[in-house]
């Protein structure tokens, strides 16, 4: 394995691993806000156990948040200091903001988990408020980033001699990316989340916990995956267009497209063989994607046939990852419809079998369509690490001995998320023996 | 006005003693914790993580802003650092990711799995071994044997970590950090324990003592720039002011004066790291790269030392918040265990 296949590696699967931690941090804060100011307005014991369940599985999942965010500050460095030279002195500025932003969140979740009877209930309230604002706020500082390397702005650089030159922070931060990549990365965050969190709900009402607790859990995640599904596809939506006009190459990975041509058809799954220049098993919707890209189906679309074979991005893997997020998403949607078509008659959260099973089996697509997503975004942009301007290869560190990095990180990686599989399992078998015992643990 | 890029520099170096006084402590638990012994171990490991959980993360963070402000301001001193300490940098990565995962995992699995469990020995262990390899790649630095070639950022050896000096100072960092978590327990804990934390704190200072001693006369061979700076001009008052207020920490601690040993001990730790800062000044990493020569534009260095200035009016009151809610009243301190 060489180093640059390591050290991209190891950034995927820190980043692959990070992500799921930093979505339920942008995430579940609101929703404990949302329970516990429930709880202080009805009053009602249900609301308050969520709010203190949910502030529980915060305490662990933020922290591995904040341990493998900071192995990612530190792989920036230990794997890609070419990048960090460039990118440190330009687009450095939403770090410093994201880092400003995760200290919120940090000194916050610290008095929000440890000041339950330090507080008045209000007060309490009150203190999770900054960690619900911060989260998203941290979250998006972050993804500027990551839409900076996609859409390079703010800087000239001259990649002979490595000079920086006519910096511009400000226009960096805001490159022609950030809005598109920020507003959706946000909305997965809270999609994913309150899909999964309304699995564990489902299921628990599945196997007969049909309590109030349960049914007020999972009204709370459904009113949040309504508005954010929807929301979702218009934003995938102005997705496929920014990138159809500012980063035609990864549209064209994305859809499989090799051919520049007008009147192009929406591949609907398949396997793009990149020797061919074919897409095989799919099916073909003529002009749709023209349409989707250009709103004009007879739009010329250009492909991958027109990029030096050097500069093409793995469409055989691009294109199924991106059907994937599609599809994933596509499935949340229909959740969301039927929950809001029940939830229109009945008045009520679902109580219904085959709903519940729905939203149980949904439960991991939002995290799935959220990795899914990013393979498409960053393979997307490959070979380069900061579009058309810096190549990956030229980014890698010189220091030796990446593979063994790689294979001491899978495990730590495996490790981790093996212990707070089990942690959250534990905590839901937590509810069900306080359930059977018949008491409130208020503790 | 100093120069912006200094001004950043400054803003780095205060960042580094405020981790090294917070974010050090929380590692001087970790040490507390594998050393516990006596009829008290139990309630010796409880008053660590009594003290930590609240506000381990929010230090934690200090680290970020010393690793982001870095990167912003000086991007070739950042590269090349992370390049040419690539080994220790990892491991102390695997430590800090191991302590803040077992901390959360012991503090939370308790009822699943009672008082004694393997995250127990991580957490220690990570807390043991990280700040080590940290003060290690301090001895790196200021040795002058990290060479860096200007034009291609590569750097000459891998291993300047890897030699007694800097291993000499990773051990000063640890007894530092002991040293300070012990003092910050005094003030958390009552009675026999808070004596136990007390005898604690007298151990770590003259452990610190007997590495500073050797140290010191070690540094004219193995770090020129710093004996230089400590024997001349200011530094001459430099060494003398630091065993002073050791000696007024040590004494206060003793006297079981805790709240003046608190600010001794911090006061310490800042003129070390504010000392050595001075004194290496202004290399970031002597002897290639220096504040002048790595800094990046000064629109950048403006625009977040801005960000910081409007930061910290939200950022300070909230640190206060946090501080007096779980520091004035440790649930230790008033038996409540």
């Amino acid at each position: 394995m060489t180093d640059v296949v390591a050290a991209r590696a190891l950034t995927a699967i820190s980043l692959a691993f990070h992500i799921i931690f930093s979505s339920i941090g942008v995430a579940l804060p609101l929703l404990m806000v949302i329970a516990e100011g429930q709880w202080l307005r009805t009053k009602n014991q249900a609301y308050y156990e969520l709010a203190r369940k949910w502030a529980k599985a915060a305490a662990i999942l933020f922290a591995i948040g904040a341990v493998s965010g900071t192995a990612l500050s530190f792989e920036f460095g230990l794997l890609w200091p070419g990048f960090m030279k460039v990118a440190g002195g330009v687009i450095g500025l939403p770090f410093g903001l994201e880092g400003f932003a995760f200290f919120i969140e940090a000194i916050f979740i610290g008095i929000y988990l440890y000041g339950w009877d330090k507080l008045s209930p209000r007060a309490h309230w009150l203190a999770g408020l900054p960690i619900a604002i911060a989260g998203p706020i941290s979250g998006g500082f972050i993804v500027m980033v990551n839409a900076w390397m996609n859409s390079p702005a703010g800087f000239n650089y001259d990649p002979q001699s490595g000079v920086v030159t006519n910096v511009d922070p400000i226009a960096a931060m805001f490159n022609r990316a950030w809005g598109v990549e920020v507003i959706h990365m946000t909305i997965a965050a809270y999609l994913a989340t309150a899909v999964a969190t309304a699995a564990v709900y489902a299921w628990g009402m599945l196997q007969g916990r049909r309590d109030d607790y349960h049914r007020k859990a999972l009204a709370i995640c459904l009113t949040l995956i309504v508005i954010t599904a929807p929301a979702q596809f218009i934003s995938g939506d102005a997705n496929a267009r920014f990138l159809a006009e500012n980063q035609n190459t990864k549209f064209a990975a994305m859809e499989g497209q090799f051919q520049t041509q007008a009147n192009a058809p929406l591949r609907i799954g398949g396997i793009p063989d990149p020797s061919t220049g074919k897409v095989n098993f799919d099916i073909e919707i003529p002009g749709l994607l023209s349409w989707l890209g250009f709103g004009d189906t007879t739009a010329v679309v250009k492909g991958l046939n027109d990029v030096p074979v050097a500069l093409r991005p793995a469409t055989e893997i691009i294109h199924p990852a991106f059907q994937i997020m599609v599809g994933s998403g596509t499935l949340l949607l229909l959740v969301a419809l039927a929950s809001v078509i029940y939830a229109g008659r009945k008045r009520r959260a679902p109580n219904n079998k085959w709903l519940l099973r729905a939203i149980l089996i949904s439960g991991p697509f939002g995290f799935l369509a959220i990795e899914a997503g990013w393979v498409v975004t960053e393979l997307g942009r490959q070979p380069f690490i900061i579009y058309n301007t810096m190549r990956t290869a030229d980014a890698v560190t010189t220091a030796p001995g990446l593979v063994v990095y790689l294979a001491t990180f899978v495990a730590l990686y495996l490790l981790l998320a093996a212990m707070v599989i089990w942690f959250l399992r534990q905590m839901a078998g937590e509810q069900s023996a306080q359930k059977e015992g018949s008491s409130l643990a208020t503790t | 006005m100093p120069p912006l890029n200094y001004l950043a520099a400054g803003v780095i170096v205060i960042s580094l003693i405020i981790y090294a006084v917070l974010g050090g402590a929380d590692f001087g638990g970790g040490v507390w914790d594998a050393l516990a012994n006596g009829p008290r171990a139990k309630q010796q490991r409880r008053a660590v993580a009594e003290a930590m959980g609240p506000v381990w993360e929010a230090n934690h963070v200090w680290l970020i802003i010393v690793i982001v402000l870095l990167f912003v301001c000086f991007a070739p001193a950042f590269a090349a650092l992370f390049t040419a300490l690539n080994v220790p940098l990892s491991i102390a990565l695997v430590g800090i990711m191991l302590r803040g995962s077992a901390f959360v995992f012991r503090a939370h699995g308790r009822q699943a799995t009672g008082e004694v469990s393997i995250w127990g020995i991580v957490f220690s262990a990570a807390s043991i071994i990280t700040p080590v390899l940290l003060g290690s790649c301090f001895g790196a630095i200021v040795s002058g044997n990290i060479r860096v070639d200007p034009k291609s950022g590569a750097v000459n050896d891998y291993l300047a970590w890897l030699a007694p000096y800097p291993l000499l100072l990773g051990l000063l960092a640890l007894a530092i950090c002991a040293f300070l978590a012990a003092i910050y327990l005094t003030l958390e804990t009552k009675g026999e324990l808070q004596e136990d934390f007390r005898k604690r704190a007298i151990g770590a200072w003259l452990a610190s003592v007997i590495l500073a001693t050797i140290a010191l006369p070690f540094s004219a061979s193995a770090a020129p720039r710093i004996w230089a700076g400590l024997t001349s001009g200011f530094g001459l008052a430099l060494v003398p002011a630091a065993v002073i207020i050791g000696a007024v920490a040590v004494i206060a601690v003793w006297q079981r004066r805790y709240q003046v040993a608190r600010i001794a001990g911090i006061a310490q730790v800042a003129l070390i790291i504010g000392g050595w800062a001075l004194a290496q000044s202004p290399y970031l990493l002597y002897p290639d790269i220096t504040i002048d020569n790595s800094a990046s534009a000064n629109a950048i260095i403006g625009a977040i030392l801005i960000a910081l200035a409007i930061g910290a009016v939200v950022l300070l009151p909230s640190m206060w918040l946090l501080y007096s809610l779980f520091k004035g009243h440790n649930p230790a301190a008033s038996g409540e265990l």
